[in-house]
């Protein structure tokens, strides 16, 4: 079997994020479905926790392509 | 096959021959040769690029900011929209309405010129992120380190400031032996780290994932018959998919560097409890 095992690494290390990812924006669509006046002020949070979260994946990806 | 040649500008091999393997795209994708040199100095592409990026953002909005109308004309107004979105909704939120606007020149700069550079990966004749290479990111990260390090020493004094960010709140004593480290570890070691890997990362993945399909989708096409004329064109498709992905990702990066700089300023200059 071809390939190399960074791949492997990377698929296993992607789990969590998506998970993460997944997490907070079910937070965000509950706290907006609450009270829809609330979407701006949760909407950067929001972003902002998504981008926390993708960037563990990110790094996966990244160094399974360096290292 | 002219989507595909653009991004040819930084694959290798401009065309492949009937044949041959393929060359799947990794980080020697990203090593251009010098356009020129100065010196022994080679002058690259993603260098001129970053000169062109800072251009034209200050041309534009010296342009946009030159005539001061009161009934602002559009090239106006569009200034006025993109200072007062990062002024506003970045600045203003996140360091609070009392001293944001020190900071304000920083983080609009630093948005405008990570966005231009970002959208240079998916401009026509460009087609190169700059900040996929990381030595750039590391820069920009390292002048964002100094800027709250030094702005919360000079509120804080060094000794408070670095209480302030390794000491955390309402945790009884005992624990401090291992939180001080960790939180010193985190907060001032491994910040500048994240936030420029982040950045980096980011548009490194999305490159290679364009490169790859527009490669894969052309090798496919030449060299494996009438399977590869049905998947070479589906890989077409879904790099033309991809790129507008890329686009949203290349916004969102811009826009969350800079937020996270305004936390990191705020977080410095928060007040004691």
């Amino acid at each position: 079997m071809e390939g190399s095992v960074n791949m492997i690494g990377y698929g296993l290390a992607a789990i969590g994020p998506g998970v993460g990812i997944g997490l907070i924006f079910a937070a965000y669509i509950n706290g907006v479905a609450r009270q829809p006046e609330a979407q701006g002020r949760l909407q950067s949070i929001a972003i902002l926790g998504f981008a926390l979260a993708e960037a563990l994946a990110i790094i996966g990806i990244a160094l399974a392509f360096v290292l | 096959m002219i989507f595909a040649s653009s991004a040819f500008g930084s694959a290798g091999p401009a065309v492949l021959a009937e044949g041959e393997s393929f060359h799947a795209p990794g980080p020697a994708t990203f090593e251009l040769p010098p356009v020129f040199e100065i010196g022994s100095v080679g002058v690259t592409k993603p260098m001129l690029q970053l000169f062109l990026a800072a251009a034209i953002v200050f041309a534009f909005f010296y342009s946009a900011s030159s005539k001061r109308a009161m009934v602002p004309g559009k090239l106006q107004y569009a200034g006025e929209a993109a200072y007062g979105f990062v002024r506003n909704s970045l600045a203003r939120e996140l360091i609070g309405s009392r001293d944001f606007m020190r900071f304000v020149p920083y983080l609009f700069a630093l948005f405008f010129f990570i966005l231009l550079n970002n959208f240079f990966g998916s401009i026509p004749l460009i087609n190169f992120p700059t900040f996929s290479r990381a030595g750039m990111v590391y820069g920009l990260a390292a002048l964002s380190w100094i800027i709250y390090n030094a702005v919360g020493m000079r509120k804080h004094g060094v000794l408070g400031y670095l209480k302030h960010q390794s000491v955390p709140h309402g945790v009884s004593p005992v624990l401090y032996p291992l939180l001080v480290p960790l939180e010193f570890l985190s907060n001032i070691i491994v910040r500048p780290v994240t936030l420029a890997l982040r950045l980096f990362a980011n548009l490194f993945a999305g490159h290679i994932l364009l490169v790859l399909f527009s490669t894969g989708g052309l090798y496919l096409l030449q060299n494996e018959g009438v399977i590869g004329a049905i998947a070479g064109p589906i890989a077409w498709v879904l790099a033309i998919l991809v790129s507008f992905l890329e686009l949203l990702v290349q916004f969102l990066q811009a826009y969350v560097f800079v937020l996270l700089n305004a936390m990191y300023i705020s977080g410095a200059l928060a007040d004691e409890h």
